[in-house]
């Protein structure tokens, strides 16, 4: 049975499938309770419309229409499939974690020889006897947005990562979200990453599918919290196959003199929407989170970032690019509050899109909500297509047309990935970017 | 003089709650019964003596109001209202005004104080003027009717028509229909529906084809009794060619209890003409402690329908407890140009959410949008815009630049623009900012010999060039002063 | 009576303490120079003398002709004759030079009690100072300092001081951005300024601007003291030798 829409005909079936589920679902007591809160307020709100503000440009009830059921656990066939997926994505040098249709796949992860002060755990563990903070901090995201409530009501496992105080790891972490491609599922994740004070760490985030999978849905989300003085480098690519759909939701907490480092491209999926909250909840410190859309054919692609300076001192810079071809449809909604008394602020976002058909769109929605005077913040929007003068010139100089067209795209998500202090993370990106425009022709 | 200091002596001569509009005009008014039904409709529209087809027009919009909730998107708080609570309906006593002697000296005295002459005698012969300034027919409206237009005589033999809306529904019968209610059609929001079902009077504008409009037109609106709802109307059209420049000012006295100005405004130009559309807002903010003032809920939208059209809208926001308004333009036709300047000041508790909307439709239509907003005291001030270009909309052009200056750490100061692009020819350019006023730049000016309070209004009238530049001469210096006056206080 | 007593002042700075005692004395009629390293304290001085917020002074005293000045808000110390040209002057978008000339004059005249001046006068007054300095009209039409170049605001700031006809100028770095002929211009409007009811006090780092404007005092600053004062030649000796020798009396 699909979960469909709340508040219809269908409603008593959409809870049976929650019941049906939830054998399969882990924890029990306190945890039971906390995902039945959760589904009670998906159930009143339902799949999110064009009428909720935060929504606006995606209206899941007309892209998503239903979520689909619960994915069954991997078997060994797709296990095998995945492996093969795994060494077409494969990074050097890092420590891979797989999540294979939202379960986690020891065989195909990497969690010998940890480095000092590095735990890892699934969140299946966690949920079943961890303690009840880690517990309680895993359930930290707000379900008034009813995708976050449904993954809270139906996360079935992920990565509860913890680095202690002061440890600084050398080895970036690296987790695979990977849908093998069986029959249409909807799979629920959710990760922890908890840094201590002066800690630092890397971590990078794939959603892949295996070769010539079909529809199914990723309902992810991940909760951050950086401790004081610590750093963290964060690199999202979604790569997912092309009727896929990910919805994926992320809050991050900073404390005092920390440094968050995050870009996230989106190539894949066939509608997408990554939406993060980032609180500043100590002085000083700084965020850049910077991000490129590269869509073409129907793809629909929503980035939401929502900064939350409720300390002072604390500064952000935000760099958006999209560039949209054929039918695609670009979504970007930045908005930074500064709250009364987080004075000094420094906030600047600046968000681009380059449209390269006719029929291309591109939304932009930076807003700014600001209740301290003694800030400096902006907000920049463009949108237009690739410079015919600059095209001219480089076909006088010789290029063709579509490589004069690489290359000034090339150039105008530059500036975004250039931002990822990691290089063979950003030689990454580079080359996913690459790919776009090959496939492009 | 300098500009600031008549500025701050001026703001000297004003009461505590600086408002120096807020008297009140004791007369006798006519009424209707308070509170809102269909008999309320039948009323207002049988004082008018309007023809049928406008009974049931209002009619309609009342019933479509019904099933209508309000609005709750805008950046604003107010206790819900008590539509029944209040009158929809207050004209002064004296009947028929056949000319000005025939007005109430009570009202002419209220107007003579707010400084908006209504005897054209005195306006050419009372003071020497400069060779060539111009000047300006009035309209007045005093709570629901229009109580004195002037220059009707010298409009009419330019062919332009400018009288009562009231007025023209019984003499243009042909021209309101064709117009009215289609730029805000009556379904399109809770306020404009509300509007349409009672509103009472407003300006009617017609400019023939080829016609540029010999003076500057303006209408003057006034809300004075208790309890009482303003719902005025204002229709103007440019026909081919044609071109006007229209300027609006508003206040109310002094009241503890909040009032209810709902009005819609609606223009209309066609091939090649242009209007160019102009307010000082000051209604009543309320006082100190944030009691009284006018809830104004308006909507104002343009139509650049023919070809090669233009509609400017310049606004300077300065009263109302309450702002929600958006000038907006359609481009609908090829080659038309939108533009929105705005200067929105809040103060005390003052709670402002205005912008607009470009609405691109035609080809290389063009947009520009200028928005200034300052908050001071414990104030909320919210810029909201759309800019939208449909697929048809090829070499759509926007440039906007949205400023925010915050004058101490208890206001606030929001942009939320939508820009929404659904062709690659369009170019938009987007750009916004939010800072307090440089302490250097405060430093600089106190060395140099100004006070604390004469560097704000230095540079906040800085900040606010750009659309000052934009108003006509007259409402220039008026709006100049107005902003240091809003900002008395405002820096500790 | 000195026009200008600073006496043993000490001013910190966020936390940091930059003056440790810093005295100095000028009499009307007197030009003095101060020099001095970087950072060694001159435009916080300066800052001080005008009333600058964000400057504590934690010592000492400040007397212009006698009174109190730490007392006085700074615009009551621009209304009694204390002008500073700053080191790197503001710029203030959409209010035109012009109007700002007139708005601070008037404010400083209406404080000292004066008739404020007529728009006409005003502006024969403007244009005679503009003229003697070699500043285009034009420019003051543009608003204060918005797109000038470095070397018109320094131009811009010797203008106001001119026109406003203070009894104490300190000029900060007033050289810095100045071609050598506006350098010379600026000089004369300087020297143009010199009179037995008027003190003028140059920050430089340069001797050369000490041969257009020649001082009767040499002011040595190093860490936030006067370490040596002398006559003219003291700025020789400085150009001869740097200011090496001076740190360890600091
Ligand atoms: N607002 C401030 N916050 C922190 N330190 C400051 C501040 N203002 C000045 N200082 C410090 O005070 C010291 C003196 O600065 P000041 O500008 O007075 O030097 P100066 O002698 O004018 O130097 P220069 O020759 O480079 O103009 C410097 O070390 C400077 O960094
Ligand atoms: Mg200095």
């Amino acid at each position: 049975m699909n979960v469909v829409l709340a508040k219809t005909d269908t409603g008593r079936a959409l809870s049976d499938s929650f019941a049906l589920a939830r054998a399969r679902l882990p924890g029990a007591g306190k945890v039971a309770d906390l995902r039945r809160q959760a589904f009670d307020a998906y159930e009143r709100a339902g799949l999110p419309h064009r009428r909720i503000e935060d929504w606006k440009y995606t209206d899941l009830r007309v892209l998503m229409r239903e979520v689909l059921p619960l994915a069954a656990a991997p078997d060994r066939a797709a296990l095998t499939r995945a492996d093969a997926a795994l060494k077409l994505h494969a990074i050097k040098s890092v420590r891979r974690l797989v999540l294979v249709d939202g379960v986690f796949a020891p065989k195909l992860s990497d969690t010998a020889d940890l480095e000092n002060g590095l735990g890892i755990r699934t969140l299946r563990e966690v949920l079943e006897g961890g303690d009840a903070a880690l517990q309680a901090q895993l359930f930290t995201p707000d379900n008034s947005d009813s995708m976050v409530a449904l993954n809270s009501a139906m996360v079935t496992d992920g990565l509860v990562i913890e680095v202690a105080d002061g440890a600084v790891l050398t080895q970036p972490l690296h987790i695979v979200h990977i849908a093998s491609g069986g029959t249409p599922a909807a799979m629920f994740t959710r990760s922890l990453l908890r840094l201590g004070k002066a800690a630092g760490a890397t971590l990078v985030e794939s959603y892949i599918a295996t070769e010539g999978a079909k529809a199914y849905q990723v309902h992810d989300s991940l909760v951050i919290s950086i401790g004081d003085d610590a750093r963290l480098h964060h690199v999202r690519l979604i790569e997912d196959g092309r009727e896929a759909f990910n919805i994926s939701s992320a809050v991050v907490t900073l404390g005092a003199h920390a440094h968050f480092n995050t870009f996230g491209m989106t190539s894949g999926a066939s509608v997408s929407r990554y939406q993060a909250v980032v609180v500043f909840a100590g002085k000083g410190s700084r965020v850049e989170t910077n991000g490129v859309n590269l869509l073409n054919g129907r793809q629909h692609a929503d980035t939401t970032l929502f900064l939350d300076h409720a300390v002072p001192n604390c500064a952000s810079r935000e760099i958006f690019r999209a560039v949209v071809d054929d039918r695609g449809h670009s979504v970007f909604q930045g908005r930074i509050i500064v709250r009364p008394g987080a004075q000094k602020t420094d906030a600047k976002m600046m968000t681009r899109a380059l449209l390269l058909s006719d029929e291309a769109e591109a939304d932009n929605k930076p807003e700014l909500e600001i209740f301290a005077d003694d800030v400096t913040c902006g907000h920049g929007a463009t949108t237009g297509a690739l410079d015919e003068s600059l095209l001219f010139y480089l076909r006088a100089r010789g290029l063709s047309e579509t490589e004069a067209q690489a290359l000034l795209i090339q150039a105008f998500v530059g500036e975004a990935i250039e931002s990822i202090v990691n290089d063979d993370l950003r030689e990454l990106a580079i080359a996913a970017a690459q790919r776009w425009l090959a496939a492009r022709g | 003089m300098s500009a600031v200091q008549e500025t701050v002596d001026r703001v000297r001569r004003i009461d505590v709650d600086q408002y120096r509009y807020g008297f009140e005009t004791l007369i006798e008014s006519d009424k209707a019964p308070k509170g809102l039904s269909e008999d309320t409709v039948r009323f207002i529209s049988a004082k008018k003596n309007e023809p049928a087809w406008m009974l049931e027009w209002r009619l309609e919009a009342y019933r479509r109001w019904l099933t209508m909730t309000e609005p709750k998107w805008a950046r604003v708080h107010y206790p819900k209202i008590d539509y029944q609570d209040l009158y929809y309906y207050s004209a002064p006593k004296k009947k028929e005004i056949g000319s000005l002697d025939e007005v109430d000296p009570e009202i002419l005295k209220t107007y003579e104080k707010l400084g908006i002459p209504l005897r054209e005698v005195e306006m050419l012969e009372g003071v020497v003027r400069p060779e060539g300034e111009r000047r300006i027919a009035v309209d007045a409206v005093f709570d629901s009717v229009s109580v004195a237009t002037t220059f009707q005589k010298e409009l009419k033999q330019a062919g332009v028509i400018f009288m009562p809306i009231s007025e023209a529904i019984r003499e243009h019968p042909e021209l309101v229909k064709k117009y009215l209610g289609t730029v805000v059609p009556t379904s399109d929001n809770y306020f404009a529906t509300l509007n349409s079902a009672v509103f009472s009077d407003g300006s009617f504008v017609y400019v023939p084809p080829g016609v540029r409009c010999p003076m500057e037109l303006s209408t003057y609106f006034r809300i004075n009794e208790r309890n009482t709802g303003q719902f005025e109307r204002t229709l103007i059209i440019a026909d081919k060619g044609a071109y006007v420049s229209y300027l609006e000012g508003c206040t109310a006295p002094q009241r503890d209890e909040n009032q209810l100005h709902a009005a819609v405004v609606e223009l209309v130009t066609l091939d090649d003409a242009e209007i160019k559309y102009s307010t000082v807002q000051n209604w009543y903010p309320g006082n100190s402690e944030g009691k009284g003032g006018i809830y104004n809920f308006v909507t104002k939208r343009g139509d650049c329908r023919g070809d090669n059209s233009k509609i400017s809208w310049t606004q300077v926001e300065t009263g109302s407890a309450i702002t929600w308004k958006y000038p907006s333009c359609i481009l609908r036709g090829d080659n038309s140009r939108g533009e929105f300047y705005s200067i929105a000041i809040s103060n005390g508790h003052q709670q402002v959410d205005s912008g607009t909307k470009m609405i691109h439709l035609g080809k290389n239509t063009t947009s520009r949008i200028i928005s200034k907003g300052i908050a001071a005291g414990v104030s909320q001030n919210t810029y909201r815009g759309l800019v939208t270009a449909h697929r048809k909309a090829t070499g759509a052009r926007n440039f906007t630049a949205c400023d925010s200056l915050l004058i101490g750490d208890k206001c606030g100061a929001h942009t939320v623009p939508y820009i929404e692009a659904k062709n690659s020819s369009a170019l938009f350019e987007h750009e916004a900012t939010t800072s307090k006023i440089s302490e250097d730049v405060l430093f600089y000016c106190v060395q140099r010999g100004l006070s604390q309070e004469e560097a704000v209004g230095l540079v906040v009238n800085g900040f606010v060039k750009d659309v000052l530049q934009q108003l006509p001469m007259e409402f220039a210096v008026e709006a100049q002063k107005l902003i240091s006056i809003s900002l008395e206080g405002s820096v500790g | 009576m000195p026009l200008l007593e600073v006496r043993n002042l000490q001013v910190r700075v966020e936390e940091r303490e930059i003056l440790h005692g810093l005295s100095l004395v000028v009499n009307k009629g007197e030009v003095h120079a101060i020099m001095g390293p970087n950072g060694s304290g001159k435009s916080t001085l300066s800052h001080v003398i005008a009333g600058k917020p964000g400057y504590e002074v934690t010592g000492g005293e400040i007397l212009f002709e006698g009174e109190d000045l730490l007392a006085m808000s700074p615009e009551e110390r621009s209304a009694k004759g204390v002008f500073l040209a700053f080191q790197y002057p503001v710029e203030i978008p959409g209010v035109t030079t012009m109007t700002f000339l007139r708005t601070a004059l008037n404010a400083q005249r209406k404080a000292r009690g004066q008739t404020e001046f007529l728009v006409p006068d005003f502006l024969r007054k403007v244009r005679k100072v503009a003229d003697s300095l070699n500043i285009p009209m034009d420019m003051l039409k543009r608003g204060v300092n918005v797109g000038f170049s470095g070397g018109e605001k320094k131009r811009n700031e010797i203008l106001q001081m001119a026109l406003f006809e203070p009894s104490l100028c300190i000029l900060d770095e007033m050289d810095s951005g100045l071609d050598i002929d506006a350098l010379r211009v600026a000089a004369d409007g300087v020297n143009a300024l010199r009179s037995p009811d008027r003190a003028v006090v140059v920050i430089t780092h340069y001797q050369r601007l000490l041969n257009y404007i020649v001082p009767d005092f040499v002011h040595v600053m190093s860490k936030g003291r006067v370490v040596k004062s002398g006559g003219k030649e003291l700025a020789l000796e400085l150009e001869a030798s740097g200011y090496a020798r001076f740190d360890d009396a600091a």
